[in-house]
């Protein structure tokens, strides 16, 4: 069977100023599966994912969604593409100003011509998928951080899309709310056949979900596989990343050499 | 870098935000004009909410502010009439002095400190903690969602606030002429209204509408542009009311001028 490719990155350059971010990507996503994409801190993958969904313009190259050329699109078009994809984010990005059901709820207000009864519903559902039925009149702010995830992911699902985005899901909680965003995050690909792109740096959580894996190193791939192939890697780079060794090509000391003369200055 | 050099350099990125704040105000004149053509319509309960925040909010403020300033022009006006035996033209000088002045630009001050500030704070907080970008990626356009309804609550809201200050500062001058003076109060109303012409008003008016503009423009842009955490929301926030400040003094001075070439 062939795979549909649902997302394909071509040749991505991106700079900020001097500094080039991303150095020509590419990738290819396929429908159906849980992609993560992982790297070290500063390595360009968040940055990759805003260009994924429409947020930045690459430098050049092109990138494609559910086959649309995305810097093609007019503003109309463009938010067509956006409804069908959902994104949860690293602060998960909740609206203070509005209850935990108001915000699960603002896209289907907004976009869907449904009744006001229905959206309740459709809302009730999304918490419980995520746990968190009977939460609907809080704050966001009396939520503890793992549980605002997990209302910013019932957010991200609302509209039922195809794609669904994570920008870390996993960092900074505890390892039971991890295990439960991981399962989540499986259930809704295997339950919905919701397409996952998850960038993290969790080695855990990357092995418990991931189809497929792409390492980024300083704005480019090293390696697409399998975890299985991961894994078993032979780049140096990788191994060292997946152990989570200090030693070995991946340097953490930048500038090593002059720090005698730094000192002595 | 010399002097000159550093002077160039301001004035460049002094031109370029305004270049950008400018395609802000068009951003949103279009949503606000096109947008129901599109079917995307502004939410008339956060117009409503922001509304209320801006003007019932800031009235308690406004009316301090616009009270004591009447008692003030007064009290100085009459210092220099009394020698000329003129005291009865303290009214008109309080009524048009505040009408045309100081009513629109005093509470334009008081409401850039106050909606201003909160505008910039509250936009440059959800940008830090990525909820402009999460509106964007629910295909929910910041500047119709966030922007508009701020923009067309000041703008309504700051002249009805100017009308409220022109009245009650007027009151303020009044009880000054009327139990310091000792002026007939019916003799204190009618010289007022006889010497404030309907155009004093409009062009007050005319003045805080353009002040509301300012501020909200000048909040949003500063809000929508906060960088870098607690601290960028800070900076930002002062930048928002220092930005408007200037700018509500110099387009002052500027319809103020115009005002006064163009009707004798």
């Amino acid at each position: 069977m062939d795979k549909e490719v649902v997302i394909k990155a071509e040749n991505i350059v991106k700079k900020f100023g001097d500094r080039t971010v991303l150095n020509g990507i590419n990738l290819e996503i396929y429908r159906g599966e849980t992609f993560v994409i992982m790297g070290g801190s500063g390595c360009g993958k968040s940055t990759f994912l805003r260009h994924l969904i429409g947020a930045l313009k690459p430098d050049s190259g092109r990138v494609s969604l559910l086959g649309k050329d995305l810097s093609g699109l007019s503003e109309d078009a463009l938010d067509a593409v956006k409804k069908k994809i959902g994104m949860s984010f690293q602060s998960s990005a909740l609206f203070d100003s509005m209850t935990v059901g108001d915000n699960v709820a603002l896209p289907l207000k907004e976009h869907a011509k449904l009744e006001r009864s229905v959206i309740d519903i459709v809302v009730k559902m999304k918490l419980e998928l995520v746990g968190l039925r009977g939460f609907e009149d809080l704050m966001p702010s009396q939520l503890s951080g793992g549980m605002r995830k997990r209302v910013g992911l019932a957010r991200a699902i609302v509209m039922d899309p195809e794609i669904v985005f994570y920008d870390e899901p996993t960092a900074g909680l505890d390892p039971i709310v991890s295990g439960v965003i991981d399962k989540l995050i499986l259930d809704l690909s295997k339950k919905l056949a919701i397409t996952s792109v998850v960038v993290t740096h969790d080695m855990k959580s990357v092995f418990s979900i991931a189809d497929r894996i792409a390492m980024l190193y300083e704005g480019s791939v090293l390696q697409v596989g399998t975890p299985d192939e991961i894994r078993k890697s032979d780049n140096q780079m990788v191994k060292q990343f997946v152990s989570g060794s200090p030693d070995g090509p991946i340097k953490f000391f930048q500038q090593k050499d002059d720090y005698l003369e730094q000192l002595m200055k | 870098m010399n002097f000159v050099e550093r002077m160039g350099g301001g004035v460049i990125r002094a031109g370029q935000q305004a270049k950008s704040m400018l395609a802000l105000f068009f951003d949103t004149l279009y949503w606000l004009v096109v947008g129901p053509f599109k079917n995307k319509f502004v939410k008339s309960d956060s117009i409503f909410s922001q509304m209320v925040f801006a003007g019932v909010g800031s009235f308690i403020i406004a009316a301090f502010v616009s009270f004591f300033t009447g008692i003030v022009i007064a009290m100085q006006s009459a210092y220099q009439l009394s020698r000329f035996g003129a005291n009865i033209y303290v009214a008109p000088m309080v009524a048009v002095g505040l009408a045309r002045e100081l009513a629109p630009v005093l509470t334009a001050l008081v409401v850039a400190g106050r909606v201003g500030a909160a505008i910039a704070a509250e936009l440059g907080t959800m940008k830090v903690t990525e909820q402009i970008e999460a509106l964007e990626t629910m295909a929910l356009n910041p500047i119709r969602f966030l922007v508009v309804p701020r923009f067309l609550a000041l703008l309504i809201m700051l002249p009805c606030l100017t009308v409220m200050a022109d009245m009650i500062g007027i009151f303020g001058g009044f009880l000054v002429g009327v139990f310091n003076l000792h002026l007939d109060p019916y003799r204190y109303i009618t010289f007022s209204f006889k010497f404030m012409q309907w155009k004093d008003v409009y062009t007050g008016l005319v003045k805080s509408v353009v002040f509301g503009i300012t501020i909200s423009m000048v909040g949003c842009y500063t809000g929508l542009k906060t960088q870098g955490g607690a601290e960028g929301v800070g900076k930002s926030t002062t930048l928002s009311v220092v930005t408007s400040f200037i700018l509500i003094i110099l387009f002052d001075c500027l319809l103020t001028g115009l005002f006064y070439f163009t009707q004798k």
